[in-house]
């Protein structure tokens, strides 16, 4: 083993890559996540003895082996529960939590729901590509009706679940989302994840080049990126389109959203809606649009902190009498009414 | 110790058994242990034993909705509840029918005569009256109209008829209370606590207490005699209390965090009966260092500990049988990535929910072989309700020197079960202080300490230590991810020799009661202990050779266990299943163990396992 000489400020993107080759399949999404992390991570100058990644099973597992940082590659699902346990254990650590479409949101939707309700302050980044690759390409809870897979050769029957409205409905405080191709919007999208404090939650559209190639290139395609996709900023409005000339408005008398072209039919930029990501009902109607019909929306869909768990259960016990060192143990055997002496 | 000694005389007696039984709205727990904290002070030896239903409120005055709570107390060793009840107090006709096949003949039956009302006796199932048609001869059955005497009692409290009734309990501990000669000043102290807030409740209570008291001071008991005195056992000087089964795991746990040099515990834990006493107790104690966590699921409970152990605390978590089979896939992962836990699983009747608040031992077979693929780990079991602190201690010490799970056996019988418990001086208690690897030279995570073959605990937060672990197959050499398939056996053959190399750093087996040889040996486990000695104390008293051992520790055993073992000509294993330890032990050493089974959601009686011994001396 090498001693390190560099300060955590000089580490580059490169120091964040631990020493084993990378075992992803060749053009794979999840590449560009990871290149992404080891970026935020160079430029936030993250102490890597005080950053852990902690995954499940899947492909997007594999991710804590190919960084330099401490790293738990646990059980299928699981993950969510033992990063609890590890902030919990040490609230000072930084935990990121790699998680896929099946392991986050099928065999793992539990600890998914309830880590994001209870406001664990961890970084959870689902790799979404809509289909198992590590066990060679049946569909997924994210895969579209229709899904022909090796277990499903008619077809998947079952809707797909959102992922975004997954994490709103079990009370996230911080969703985004981003496309692994869109290598800048990726990094500003996790930079906003690492800085809430609270579980972040944020999708990155990733493709599988061998089970599902192509799943997103509806609305990934560089050619027609700018009609399909809107890039949503807080006191921004919702403005897309090559020629910035379509926004997002309330319809007139609903409760929904719809596309107008600014000045087809009266519409103006007044009546285009502005981004407020601490608006919950907004956010969710942004994360239900899909094409055709609708952009899909990209960027901090929600963002609206609050305390979170390991804050406040550490507050619970200093308020019952924990002190940091050696506890009274003796007091505590002795402190119940009842003792009796015998001489 | 004042006592209300009155005239007449009060006959003396070794021990007795009462069993308090009425609705589970009745309050019988709280009856029992306030007598259980009376009876501590004035002296005695005691094992308690509470017995509610699984319903939280069954239908009032049915047979289902009976709970009891049995104390066992006396001048004398006592070590199990009791197999018979000698005073049975019956708040109603359902703690009759339930609870009267348990009081031997001759016994004194307690009865409110103002709850045998025709619709409850219906209720119970009675067809006739079992107070008027002779059915109860064989016992001296003592017929008090508890309802009017509290009514009565509490009428100047200005309590609502209700809340009033709800006084009977206490009227019937007064009673109790003054035929064993107790005092009653922990009690009147502990209503007024209580009840501060509702004085006139409080009040009532106290009423209720004082007048069954009085009753049987007076003239009006003096028919049935002056009471009984029953002398103090000869115990150890010291300082003492009662500790129930999950208050000395919750407190042995925390001694043994403070032995480990460990500054916290994470306990987490998900509801379950009953397991879930114990998450409620370290809730409480939350200013010594643990923090409690109520995860999602069994899962996640579990999950969170191996977690928390991975970054450096004690982890541990507690559950019961259906529990513990989904916390399996987490015990391979910790036993993969060699980190210490400690798992407290309080068995209980099964298969599946089975009976959640009868005790059962069938979870051995669980313990010891219940996950996929070979994953050795340790398992112990604790006997009483007291062995239980020290069990706890052991539980971490193994835990933490050898990086691996640790099961306690405990079961729905140890964690509500209560005796005295002279506290321990801390200052000698067993120090393991946990070594966390700091040096980065030559580190990789799975390098072995050449004398337990556990791995260097390596906490995040440490620099130069970044690694990284998961539930694949690690190389030997590096720590790295490895297929390779000669490695593969040579890892399996480390996780199994460090775990067997445990039976060298443990006490050697030994006896119980009785020689280390001979005919023979009546092997158990758990809390079988008392009924177990008892019997062959008896069998010993009788001529019979027969020889007393006890297993603290199932994975591994002992390592004098199999020279002991073929010492004997016979060998009985009385257990809470179908033969779990049995089978064990005969595949083991091949020895002819014969097994012993119960199950019925209760506890052995000592004469069950003394006829066992009989048809074998």
């Amino acid at each position: 083993m090498t001693v390190t000489t560099i300060t955590d400020a000089e580490l580059q993107p490169k120091d964040y890559a631990s020493d084993q080759e990378v075992r992803w399949c060749p053009g794979c999404g999840d590449y560009a996540i990871l290149k992404a992390v080891h970026k935020v991570l160079a430029e936030l100058g993250a102490p890597r003895e005080r950053t852990v990644f902690v995954s499940g099973i899947g492909c997007a597992a594999r991710f804590p082996y190919y960084m330099s940082t401490y790293g738990f590659h646990t059980i299928h699902g699981r993950a969510p529960a033992i990063a609890t346990g590890i902030k919990l254990a040490n609230p000072e650590l930084d935990v990121w939590v790699m998680t896929g479409d099946g392991d986050g949101l099928s065999i793992g939707g539990n600890h998914m729901l309830h880590v994001l309700r209870r406001n664990v302050d961890l970084q959870i980044v689902l790799f979404n590509n809509e289909i198992y690759g590590l066990t060679k390409g049946q569909y997924s809870p994210t895969s579209r009706r229709g899904t022909k897979s090796p277990s499903t050769p008619q077809g998947s029957v079952d809707y797909p679940v959102s992922a975004c409205a997954f994490a709103l409905g079990a009370g996230a405080r911080f969703v985004a989302r981003s496309i692994d191709t869109l290598q800048p919007h990726l990094v500003g999208v996790l930079r906003r994840a690492h800085a809430h404090r609270g579980a972040s939650f944020v999708e990155v559209f990733q493709n599988c080049v061998v089970f599902n190639d192509g799943a997103f290139d509806g609305f990934t395609a560089k050619d027609g990126a700018a009609d399909t996709q809107i890039h949503v900023e807080h006191g921004n409005p919702l403005i897309f389109g090559a020629r910035k000339d379509r926004g997002l408005r309330l319809r007139p008398g609903k409760l929904e959203l719809e596309v107008v072209t600014l000045g087809e039919g009266g519409a103006t930029p007044d009546d285009v809606l502005r981004h407020d990501e601490t608006n919950r009902a907004l956010a969710h109607m942004l994360v239900e649009l899909e094409p055709p019909a609708f952009p899909v929306a990209l960027g901090v869909i929600y963002c609206n902190p609050a305390p979170s768990f390991e804050t406040e259960t550490y507050a619970q016990a200093r308020a019952a009498g924990a002190t940091r060192g050696t506890p009274d143990l003796a007091e505590l055997l002795t402190s119940k009414e009842g003792t009796w002496t015998v001489t | 110790m004042s006592t209300s000694l009155t005239s007449p005389a009060r006959e003396s007696r070794d021990s007795v058994v009462i069993r308090f039984a009425g609705d589970s709205g009745d309050g019988m727990q709280v009856t029992g242990g306030r007598f259980t904290v009376e009876t501590a002070l004035a002296g005695n030896d005691l094992t308690t034993f509470p017995d509610y239903p699984a319903e939280i409120r069954a239908p009032a005055g049915t047979t289902y909705g009976v709970s009891a709570f049995q104390i066992h107390f006396g001048a004398v060793d006592v070590m199990t509840p009791g197999d018979q009840v000698d005073v049975l107090v019956a708040m109603n006709p359902a703690a009759l029918k339930v609870d009267l096949k348990d009081l031997r003949i001759g016994g004194t039956l307690v009865v409110d005569t103002g709850a045998f009302s025709e619709r409850n006796l219906t209720k119970a199932g009675f067809k006739a009256n079992p107070l008027d048609d002779g059915s109860l001869a064989p016992y001296q059955v003592l017929k008090l109209d508890i309802t009017k005497l509290t009514l009565d009692a509490v009428k100047d409290s200005g309590l609502h008829t209700r809340e009033a009734h709800r006084c009977r309990n206490m009227w019937a501990l007064g009673l109790m209370l003054w035929m064993y000669g107790r005092d009653r000043d922990a009690t009147l102290a502990w209503l007024k606590q209580k009840f501060a807030g509702r004085p006139e409740i409080a009040q009532g209570n106290v009423a209720a207490l004082n007048a069954g008291h009085a009753y049987g001071e007076t003239a009006e008991m003096s028919e049935y005699g002056g009471g009984y005195t029953v002398r103090r056992a000869p115990v150890t000087p010291g300082v003492y209390r009662t500790m129930s089964g999950t208050e000395a795991i919750a407190w042995g746990l925390l001694v043994g965090m403070g032995a480990a040099g460990l500054e916290k515990m994470i306990f987490a834990g998900y509801p379950i009966t009953p397991a879930s006493l114990l998450l409620h107790t370290l809730a409480n104690l939350k200013r010594y260092g643990v923090i409690t966590f109520q995860a999602e699921d069994e899962i996640a409970a579990i999950g969170a500990c191996v977690g928390a152990a991975y970054a450096g605390a004690l982890g541990v978590t507690s559950t019961s049988g259906p529990g513990m089979a989904l916390k399996t896939e987490m015990l391979g992962l910790a036993i993969a990535t060699e980190l210490p836990l400690v798992v407290v699983d309080s068995q209980r009747a099964g298969p599946s929910t089975g009976m959640p608040t009868k005790a059962e031992q069938s979870d051995l077979f669980q313990a010891v072989h219940g996950r996929n693929a070979d994953a050795p780990l340790a398992v112990l079991a604790a006997a009483t309700a007291t062995d239980c602190f020290d069990v706890a201690i052991e539980a971490v010490r193994i835990a933490t020197k050898y990086m691996t799970p640790v099961i306690l056996l405990s079961d729905a019988f140890l964690a509500h079960a209560a005796e005295p418990w002279r506290i321990p001086d801390l200052d000698r208690l067993p120090r393991f202080p946990v070594r966390f690897r700091t040096d980065p030279a030559g580190f990789h995570p799975f390098l072995r300490d050449p004398d337990t073959l556990a791995r260097p605990w390596a906490r995040p937060g440490t620099r130069g230590l970044e690694h990284r672990i998961g539930g694949l197959e690690k190389d030997y050499d590096t720590g790295h991810i490895s297929y390779d398939p000669t490695n593969h056996a040579r890892m399996t053959q480390a996780r199994a020799a460090k775990i067997a190399g445990i039976a060298n750093d443990i006490p050697l087996q030994t006896m119980a009661l009785g020689e280390d040889h001979g005919h023979l040996a009546v092997v158990g486990w758990g809390s079988t202990y008392g009924a177990i000695h008892q019997a062959v104390r008896r069998a010993r008293n009788d001529g019979v050779d027969a020889s007393h051992i006890h297993l603290r520790y199932l994975s591994p055993f002992p390592r004098n266990l199999r020279e002991l073992l073929a010492r004997f000509d016979r060998i009985l294993v009385p257990e809470l299943n179908n033969g779990q330890l049995a089978h064990l032990l005969r595949a083991a050493y091949l020895v002819p163990a014969e097994g012993l089974s119960k199950v019925e959601g209760k506890p052995f009686k000592v004469s069950e396992i003394a006829e066992a011994i009989e048809r074998m001396k």
